[in-house]
């Protein structure tokens, strides 16, 4: 059972007051983009994601905690947080990440 | 004193007598025995039948990973435990144990007439017979494997004991108290952190408890164990816990420990926690689980009487117990050597130590010598001999083609050690393949962990010591008198002279997995080690394959032609050790397994007879069979009395979330279909939501209670996931909006009051409200008062009869539903359930969402397109209302059916079809989804979901059942008052 981090409750806790919500930064067209969008690419922004092998941004939701949804990145392969972030935040980039397994792997090290 | 026990030997308590029974013949055990060495001490070694040939077997080890000796331990109704290991059951006074998988008796068992037919067994059996013919299924196949399959017997009442769960944190996990684990915690002991040190067994010290012979530092290993487990005992810091097996190590160093509590207690009351369910945080785990020695194999191995030699050392050294008279050794390692001596020294005469190997350490040569024990180098035994015990053994001798037959009532067999890696792999930690050891071994972690002695490959006592220490944190070195723990050959075949298929060489002795198995399901295309492990079943069985992986990788690896490490181990799963379903279980059983939400008026249901079925987690009355009663007649009483008088019914179980805010109106307009902004305040309208998909996902009554608050209901069911859905949009998609949700499900209870009368009954007890028809129209709320408490009273109906729903605090509920029962006999109020609710709504073609629809349906597909927003610039679904499969001509649509005969009634699911005389597979158009006898238009009605159905008024269509064809009409689903007039009786 994981130990997550919230960013709004900012601790850890268990992965039972946690729910996963699928994959991050999917943002929803505004009602004009939908309006001119093609079937095509309104079916790709509905159906198809990415389901990377590796570190994943994915969307969480403490609902049986402070009830926020959040952003996380979690390695696909190793079941592994990187790091998790409020909502609204831009997706992080590879440095930010790397930046985050550093600090993690600091804090393990000095524990 | 019973001839095999060696007296002053051993830790048990030899002046302590213990009686207990297996198969019901009574035995006599000492203080600290288990099952296994007290009936060794009674010369027994036939302790079970295998699983697939039903061969006798013997114990194989001493301790859990034993796969031969399984009982059954009575405790009496509901207290059977199947599956124990022999091993590792203390016994106690009066304790009953059974043997498993033999009929009629353990010593002539009818099931080994498969043994005889083995050659009709082979890897993949399951999958080669019973193929065919398809009529033996049911009557043949299925009860005969049915027969076979599992080992003990499975509890045939519910288990009285009482389990527990505990959750526990601490910095150092120590998982094993052997030599490694102990020294571990008395290093890690000294900075005060919290430890928890466990073990599996009754008595911590691991191989120590086996080897009274040993000095650590100059002190005997007994007088070191006693006082480091004082010392341990004694610090504050450290919880020590025994009979305790870590079975699981998940995420972020969570493991799980489960302790046996009264497994070893005679009388355990019931009410008394039997296990506990330990769930633990850990800063850092340290694993020293040790290592288990490998059988060898080789035709006959599973003979009883044929052992492991560590296991014999274990029922010497803890248990005071001799194996045997005259005992041959056949080894592939060294280990074996001290095992021999040890029991040579108890004056077990050694037949010979057979030796794989043409070169041995000088000093084990030696020691043999001092002891008159005869070494047979470059040797192998290849067959054994003796029905229900081992009498004698053939040697080979390869070089010269020699054959002897060795007489002995016991043979050790050490063919190596294999590291424990199942709670490090648990852990995902990597693992790397040691040559020198032929062994895998643990290599990078994945969490805050690590592995010492044995387990990471470090054998021999000194070794797992300092290593211990080190992971605690210290530097002591320890120095032991022991002997080079030494080296050993790995072999995956040994020498023979028979044909490899005329063998019985056993590698799996649980799930009776042979080597000519392995090497058959290769030959047959099975190349990689998983798909050989599940085609042979070859370490599936309830050891998890603790004695048998390696060498099944072995085998595999020569037959595949890769190297080992090539091949690759297969996966090790929780549990460890088989584990009970109580301690998973814990407290959350019966009532408190899957808790039932009730309403408050639930218990005068309950008091009333009423019969009750569950909705989501809810149990909500059903129906209120009078006596004599059954459903049928029950609901059809519900449904005219609500139409022609009163009908009361609970509808507590709502779904409701209280929308607020600036913005309340504009999120409503985003998540449901319907417009909101014109909704005048005490309005109120059906709301229907769909997920971005577009199809229908909710629905339920809305009132405005102020421009600013919506009290949105949902359905029974979706409740939870409807509150989500707005959640994550709001936060996450429309979050400049500012409204607030509150689940307000469980703060109202709610009376529907349905009928004619309806308005009459409540007037009385109504306060600050008009209710009048002229200024209390269909589809308004008001507030006031109803029996002196404040309510939200809605006029809307699920029935087509003129309607109120009652909301009220829910603590009011029972005092205002009786109080309007009471009053309502005036009127032969009737209460009536959620069956007659269907009935009623069905009659007015209103739908159940996820009965009505599945997913697929829009709500054009369910003649509901009245209800979406053709003006509103968006909302959650609309731009896949307009994707071209949801505007497609022809698909799926909700429409009402009429069967030719009246008083047949469909079957819900019941497929449709057009020509019913069509070969199968029919083209088949829909489904019947609601389907009732309706007592109002004394006929039955249903409704279904047909492709082009509003296309189809009039025709008739087929639904075909096993035993007939039923011919019905396409109608509009609306059966009864289509033109709603009741709503409006004055």
């Amino acid at each position: 059972m994981f130990e997550i981090h919230c960013p709004y409750c900012n601790e850890k806790r268990p992965e039972i007051e946690f729910a996963y919500a699928g994959e991050a930064h999917y943002v929803r067209p505004t009602a004009k983009e939908q309006s001119e969008m093609s079937d095509e690419d309104w079916s790709r922004y509905m159906f198809i994601r990415d389901n990377k092998r590796g570190e994943h941004a994915e969307r969480w939701w403490h609902n049986a905690g402070c009830n926020m949804f959040f952003n996380a990145i979690r390695n696909t392969v190793t079941d592994k947080f990187v790091m998790t972030y409020k909502m609204g935040l831009p997706p992080r980039t590879d440095k930010q990440i790397d930046a985050a397994r550093r600090t993690d792997a600091k804090e393990k090290a000095s524990s | 004193m019973s001839a095999f026990r060696k007296t002053g030997r051993g830790r048990v308590d030899a002046s302590k007598v213990i009686n207990f029974t297996f198969d019901g013949k009574s035995y006599q055990g000492v203080q600290g025995d288990t099952v296994a060495s007290a009936l060794l001490a009674n010369g027994n070694h036939l302790m079970g039948r295998s699983f697939k040939y039903h061969r006798p077997r013997g114990v194989l080890g001493a301790g859990w990973e034993e796969p031969n000796a399984l009982i059954a331990v009575d405790r009496g109704k509901g207290r059977v435990t199947p599956n124990v290991r022999a091993t590792t059951q203390e016994i106690y006074e009066g304790l009953k144990a059974e043997s498993q998988n033999r009929s009629p008796n353990l010593k002539f068992d009818m099931g080994a007439f498969n043994n005889a037919f083995s050659m009709f067994f082979p890897a993949g059996f399951y999958n080669k017979t019973f193929m065919w013919p398809k009529s033996f299924w049911d009557k043949v196949y299925e009860p005969f494997i049915r027969n076979m399959a599992g080992l003990g017997p499975a509890p045939d009442a519910d288990d009285p004991d009482v389990y527990a769960s505990v959750y526990g944190h601490c910095e150092t996990l120590i998982i094993g108290a052997g030599p490694a684990g102990i020294a571990a915690a008395l290093a890690a002991a000294k900075n005060g952190e919290r430890i928890i040190l466990v073990d599996e067994n009754a008595q911590m010290g691991g191989s120590l408890l086996s080897t009274p012979s040993i000095e650590i530092d100059g002190k005997p290993a007994g007088k070191w164990l006693e006082t480091s487990l004082k010392a341990l005992a004694k610090a504050e810091n450290v919880t020590l816990m025994t009979r305790t097996t870590a079975t699981g190590y998940y995420h972020d160093n969570f493991v799980a420990l489960a302790e046996r509590i009264t497994h070893h207690v005679p009388n355990a009351e019931i009410g008394k926690v039997r296990e506990a369910l330990h769930r633990i945080r850990a800063g850092k785990v340290i694993l020293a689980q040790g290592g288990i020695e490998r059988p060898l194999v080789f035709n006959g191995n599973d003979r009883p009487g044929v052992m492991l030699a560590s296991a014999a050392q274990t029922y010497l050294g803890e248990y005071g117990v001799a194996v045997g008279n005259e005992v041959a050794v056949f080894t592939s390692h060294d280990s074996a050597y001290q095992a021999a001596f040890d029991v040579a020294d108890a004056n077990t005469r050694i037949a010979a130590i057979i030796d794989v190997r043409g070169t041995i350490r000088d000093d084990l040569i030696m020691g043999a010598t001092e002891r008159g024990i005869k070494v047979i180098k470059s040797a192998a035994i290849t067959k054994t001999f003796g029905k229900l015990r081992v009498k004698a053994c053939e040697v080979y001798e390869p070089e010269s083609g020699n054959k002897t037959k060795l007489n002995c009532d016991a043979i050790l067999m050490s063919g190596g050690w294999t590291p424990s890696l199942h709670l490090w792999s648990h852990s995902k930690g990597g693992i790397k393949w040691d040559a020198d050891l032929a062994a895998y071994i643990p290599d990078a972690p994945n969490e805050n962990a690590v592995c010492i002695g044995a387990c990471n490959g470090d054998f021999g006592i000194a070794a797992a010591l300092s290593a211990g220490h080190k992971a605690g944190g210290g530097r002591k070195t320890y120095k032991t008198n022991e002997t080079d723990f030494g080296t050993g050959l790995v072999l995956s075949s040994l020498p023979s002279y028979l044909d490899s298929s005329k063998q019985k060489a056993f590698v799996d002795f649980q799930n009776d997995v042979t080597e000519k198995d392995i090497k058959l399901a290769v030959s047959e295309g099975f190349k990689s080690i998983e798909h050989v492990k599940r085609y042979t079943t070859n370490g599936m069985a309830t050891d998890q394959g603790k004695t048998s992986n390696l060498n099944a990788l072995e085998i595999a690896s020569k037959a595949v032609g890769k190297p080992i490490e090539k091949v690759g181990l297969t996966t090790f799963r929780p549990p460890y050790t088989p584990t009970t379903f109580g301690t998973f279980t814990g407290y959350r059983d019966n009532e408190l397994f899957d808790p039932t939400r009730k309403t408050p008026i639930d218990p005068w249901a309950e008091a009333n007879g009423a019969a009750f079925e569950p909705v989501g987690h809810w149990r909500r009355a059903w129906y209120f069979p009078k006596e004599g009663e059954d459903m049928h007649a029950a609901v059809a009483r519900e449904c005219k009395a609500t139409r022609d008088s009163l009908g009361i019914f609970d509808a507590s179980t709502l779904g409701k979330i209280e929308v607020v805010g600036p913005d309340a109106a504009k999120f409503m307009n985003l998540m449901y279909t319907n417009p909101w902004s014109k909704l005048p305040v005490l309005g109120c309208r059906y709301g229907l939501m769909c997920r971005e998909d577009g199809y229908i996902y909710d629905d339920g009554v809305v009132g405005r209670m102020a421009e600013d608050r919506f009290h949105v209901t949902t359905t029974t069911g979706g409740a939870p996931r409807v509150y989500r859905h707005m959640e994550d949009y709001l936060q996450t998609e429309f979050p400049e909006l500012d409204v607030w949700l509150t689940s307000t499900t469980e703060q109202w209870a709610v009376i529907a009051i349905n009928g004619p009368n309806a308005r009459k009954l409540i007037e009385p007890f109504v306060e600050g409200i008009d209710l009048s028809a002229d200024s209390f129209p269909h589809m308004t709320l008001r507030e006031g008062k109803i029996c002196g408490v404040p309510t939200r009273l809605f006029r809307v109906s699920f029935t087509g009869e003129l309607g109120f729903e009652i909301n009220v605090p829910a603590h009011y509920g029972r005092m205002v539903w009786e109080t309007l029962f009471e009053e309502g006999q005036k009127y032969d109020i009737c209460p009536y359930g959620t069956e007659t609710m269907h009935v009623l709504r069905a009659e007015k073609g209103f739908i159940i969402v996820g009965q009505d629809t599945d997913g697929t349906v829009t709500a054009h597909d369910a003649g509901m397109s009245w209800a979406v927003s053709k003006k509103k610039r968006d909302f959650v679904g609309k731009r896949s209302l307009a994707r071209p499969d949801l505007v497609a001509e022809g698909r799926k649509q909700l429409i009402g059916l009429l069967t030719e005969d009246s008083k047949e009634v469909l079957e819900e699911g019941a497929q449709i079809v057009e020509d019913p005389n069509q070969p199968i597979p029919m083209d088949m158009l829909g489904h019947v989804t609601s389907s009732y006898w309706s007592e109002s238009l004394g006929r039955s009605i249903a409704m279904a979901v047909v492709r082009d159905g509003f296309n189809r008024m009039g025709e008739t269509l087929n639904i075909p059942m096993p035993d007939k064809v039923i011919k019905a009409k396409v109608v509009k689903p609306v059966f009864y008052d289509p033109k709603g007039e009741r709503l409006n009786v004055v």
